[in-house]
């Protein structure tokens, strides 16, 4: 039996609509991300999950029982759930202690469990020698950690994160995202996590949620996602990619300037007469001269447009000969090509993967 | 090389000066004075001693204490729940009971205090004689000379600084907070009193304080109730102190008491403020959102109308009656009607056009002092241009904590008597309020000084402009406007202040207040109505203005004091 199910669910404000059709199950101690750009609906998704919010569509269940439809709704301090929100949400008012150990309180546990609990949180998000401390004396990191605590202290049936990592700087972000997973591994809370920065799902996540105007794009494992995308939108939004918008006629793919023959690429059975493929910079290859040997591959004559070295790699755009056609690739730092130089690319058809969805 | 002169220290010079006849002499005096005997300048304690040793000079200080206390718990009552639910419920009518209490704000105490008398006097009070209309009693229902009537009308013009302060620090309480009280299993109640109520608590203390001190400091509504209830309160038995023979140094004594609470009690404020850090951590996603009352809302929107109809729509009502009555007791009727009361005053009445002329140019000018002390002190203070620029901004603080009739004893004490010999003139009253009003200037002007970033002046001065140039190109016009609202707030309160004015006014420096408390004495409320009539006027124009120059919710603001 999934922990958390949501079935059908949907929220409309006025004629706005915010989410539709949300359909997700969550295995007992699985992490799951909603990852998309801002007003893509994750939020307001999670809102409903923690009760805040009541769906205007469909319903959502916890341990098989239902506790939000569109007609009635679990009171959000009933649902045995606990949060991080994107502004932390600390109480000034209380010591690192105080704040942590509320959850703990409310649940009136004796005094003696409180203390062990509260302990042994504190030394897991290394803030033991703070908890006397008021929030405001501490760094924006060490906020995060006691938001960490206080949610995870109480052993909610579900765990939800808002943003949390949204405040911090790069290199803290790192950190806490991998602190984030690291608690997930030692506590196994059922989890949701709500951010529209792809690294910090891809680290953290069993699964990843991509949504969009509201809308489910595609559920996968962050591997399969990366790829296997379904649509544009998710190839576009995970990592970096090329489009290619080719044309079935018969047998043979028509590509802007060039043409290879359908049956080198995938499942070429069960493909649309009007066909986008997204191909990852790292599947394109560039030589000096055309290599000898088997060609499974597409080679084509081409010339390099713009390059940038980064240090790790080599960013290079390439232009086909005759075709409006560019093409991003990376490769490794040795292989040097002057821009404006020709260049023989090389496409593994087998790496194209078959999208649905315009052009945005 | 050579140590280049800087003006700077001219500057700083001439502003330490300012500081030491405004804040520090007179201070000082009013201690000393305290201290001295009158008539040899012998050090003593007779002077304590003749201020405490009769047991009915205790008991003002005691009612002074009890009426403060009292009015407190009254402005709670008031402001709370309307500052609750103005700004976290969906209650209606939010903006109309907001300009209400702007009225409630904006409204002289003493102005109200005369609008009750004619509401709820024994017998002839509106009120009363409805009252006695409706069951045919024999005797009126209130009687505002009492206690309990002083209290009442205190707190209906005080619950606004109560109301500031609660909604001020209620709307940065983000609805996060409360969510993840609400998520731990903490249901609506148990939310409020543990997490909402403690995070705005400092401000609802903070807020009782200042209610209590501004009340033990008022002059005006108690010299017109409490002396004709018979009973006192320190600041009415100043004024008796005051009476010829006038005995400043039994005065002083006497202040000195309503000084130091004030002092403690500011000091407290300080340290419960500092001890946790009440500036809500937060960072994005600070979103807000309303709690739904249901039917509740519109008992909520009784409740708010009914406590601003008894200090804004009933006074208001009752004094532009008799002020455009010829005699007030006689009700709303056309042969009633006159405007004879306000050209009465204006020509006819030998002082009162005057003090009204005096009334605004005294808080013109006060104004005007204050402003630009306060813009010189705080630009020194906030770039930190010369050592010891802290003290400057200390002293320009310092008046903060000294009540108006105070201060009003320590300008007597240190400038009525020769050299300067400045009782009655026009100018110990600019003085004065100069003074009084300077930490609304200061911290005014400290805020939007803070809020430009240095580079601005840098940038012009790495361009080859002068310091003076990057003041006026630069810094002169982007402070203009909380300027104009700074200058606004010195002069809007300065235009009515009473208790300072009552104790150096000469005979040809009256203000209005002071016509008004004298027309009080006279029982002439036809003419008192059509003054205050008048100032309220004059105030509401001023206030209209300053908000479309300003923007809509300057004088309700709480990034000063």
């Amino acid at each position: 039996m999934s922990k958390l199910s949501l079935h059908g669910l949907g929220k409309t404000f006025g004629r706005s609509v915010a989410v539709a059709d949300v359909d997700l199950a969550l295995a007992p101690g699985e992490f799951v991300s909603l990852l998309g750009p801002s007003g893509c609906g994750k939020t307001t998704t999670l809102r409903m999950i923690a009760g805040f919010m009541k769906p205007t569509a469909g319903r959502i269940a916890m341990n098989g029982g239902t506790i939000s439809d569109p007609s009635d709704m679990v009171p959000p301090e009933k649902r045995g759930m606990s949060m991080i929100f994107q502004s932390y949400a600390i109480w000034p008012n209380m010591t690192v202690g105080e704040n942590v150990a509320f959850g703990l309180k409310l649940r009136k546990l004796p005094t003696a469990e409180v203390k062990r609990r509260l302990d042994k949180i504190l030394a897991v998000v290394r803030l033991d020698h703070l908890v006397d401390r008021y929030p405001a004396e501490l760094s924006g990191g060490q906020q995060q950690r006691v938001a960490l605590a206080r949610a995870i202290v109480i052993e909610p049936e579900v765990l939800l994160l808002d943003e949390p990592l949204s405040n911090l700087d790069a290199s803290l972000r790192e950190e806490m995202r991998s602190e984030i997973r690291r608690l997930h591994d030692e506590f196994r809370i059922t989890t949701v996590y709500v951010t529209h920065d792809q690294s910090e799902a891809m680290v953290t996540s069993d699964r990843i949620v991509v949504m969009n105007h509201g809308r489910i794009e595609q559920v996968a494992d962050p591997v399969s996602l990366y790829n296997r995308p379904r649509t544009r939108f998710v190839a576009g939004f995970i990592g970096r990619t090329n489009f290619l918008d080719g044309r079935l006629q018969g047998d043979t793919l028509v590509f802007p300037g060039f043409t290879v023959p359908a049956a080198r690429v995938p499942d070429a059975a069960a493909l649309p007469a009007e066909v986008s493929f997204s191909l990852r910079p790292h599947d394109v290859h560039l030589h000096r001269a055309p290599p000898a040997g088997d060609h499974a591959a597409w080679r084509l004559p081409g010339r390099v447009v713009e390059r940038a070295f980064l240090g790790e790699h080599w960013d290079y755009v390439v232009q086909p000969d005759g075709s409006s056609l560019r093409l991003r690739t990376t490769t490794a730092p040795r292989d040097v090509h002057e821009a404006g130089a020709p260049v023989t690319i090389e496409i593994d058809p087998t790496r194209l993967v078959a999208v649905t969805g315009s052009a945005e | 090389m050579k140590r280049r002169f800087d003006p700077l220290i001219l500057l700083w010079i001439v502003l330490a000066a300012a500081l030491t006849f405004l804040v520090v002499n007179p201070l000082l005096r009013l201690i000393i004075t305290s201290l001295e005997a009158a008539d040899t300048g012998a050090w003593t304690l007779a002077n304590y001693v003749s201020a405490y040793g009769r047991p009915r000079y205790l008991q003002a200080l005691y009612n002074s204490l009890m009426l403060g206390g009292a009015v407190t718990v009254l402005c709670l009552v008031f402001a709370l729940p309307i500052a609750w639910a103005v700004s976290r419920t969906d209650m209606p009518g939010k903006g109309a009971i907001r300009l209400l209490v702007l009225g409630a704000f904006i409204t002289p105490p003493y102005l109200g205090a005369i609008g009750w008398i004619l509401l709820a006097g024994p017998n002839a009070g509106w009120l009363n004689r409805a009252w006695m209309g409706l069951t045919g009693a024999t005797e009126g229902l209130f009687d505002i000379y009492s206690f309990a009537g002083l209290t009442f009308i205190i707190a209906i013009y005080s619950f606004p600084y109560l109301f500031i302060f609660t909604s001020s620090a209620l709307d940065v309480v983000s609805s996060e907070m409360e969510d993840a009280a609400n998520i731990l299993g903490a249901g609506t109640i148990r939310t409020m009193a543990r997490i909402t109520l403690p995070m705005v608590l400092p401000a609802i203390i903070g807020g009782a304080i200042v209610t209590f001190l501004e009340t033990i400091a008022l002059f005006g509504s108690p010299a017109l109730i409490a002396i004709p209830a018979r009973f006192n309160v320190v600041t009415t038995q100043l004024l008796q102190f005051f009476s010829p023979p006038v005995r400043t140094e039994v005065a002083a004594a006497f202040a000195i008491p309503l000084l130091l609470i004030t002092v403690l009690l500011f000091a407290l404020q300080r340290r419960l403020i500092s001890r946790k850090g009440f500036v809500a951590v937060t960072g994005k996603g600070g979103e807000r959102r309303l709690i739904e009352l249901g039917p509740w809302r519109w008992v909520m929107l009784g409740y708010a109308f009914l406590v601003l109809s008894m200090s804004v729509l009933l006074p208001y009502a009752a004094l532009s009656q008799a002020a455009l009555s010829r005699a007030w007791g006689r009700g709303w009727r056309l042969d009633n009607l006159t405007l004879h009361n306000f050209s009465y005053l204006l020509f006819e009445h030998a002082t009162a056009g005057r003090s009204v002329l005096n009334s605004f140019v005294y808080a013109f000018s006060a104004a005007c002092l204050a402003i630009f002390l306060s813009l010189a002190i705080a630009y020194i203070v906030a770039r930190r241009l010369l050592p010891f620029a802290g003290v400057l901004g200390f002293l320009a603080m310092a008046p903060f904590v000294v009540p108006g009739i105070v201060l009003a004893i320590a300008f007597y004490a240190a400038y009525a008597p020769p050299p300067l010999a400045l009782y009655g003139t026009g100018l110990i009253l600019i003085l004065a309020f100069t003074t009084r009003f300077l930490p609304i200037g200061f911290a005014n002007a400290s805020a939007a000084i803070r809020g430009i970033n240095p580079e601005m002046e840098e940038a012009v001065r790495i361009l080859g402009g002068g310091r003076l140039l990057a003041v006026r190109r630069v810094l002169a016009p982007l402070m203009k406007r909380s300027m104009i609202g700074a200058w606004l707030l010195v002069f809007i309160p300065a235009t009515r202040e009473l208790s300072t004015a009552m104790f150096l006014y000469g005979p040809n420096t009256r203000t209005m207040s002071v016509m008004l408390m004298d027309l009080s004495e006279e029982g002439n409320f036809e003419n008192l109505a059509a003054l205050g009539f008048m100032l309220l006027a004059a105030t509401i124009v001023i206030v209209g203005v300053g908000s479309r120059l300003v923007g809509g919710d300057f004088m309700m603001r709480r990034d000063r004091s």
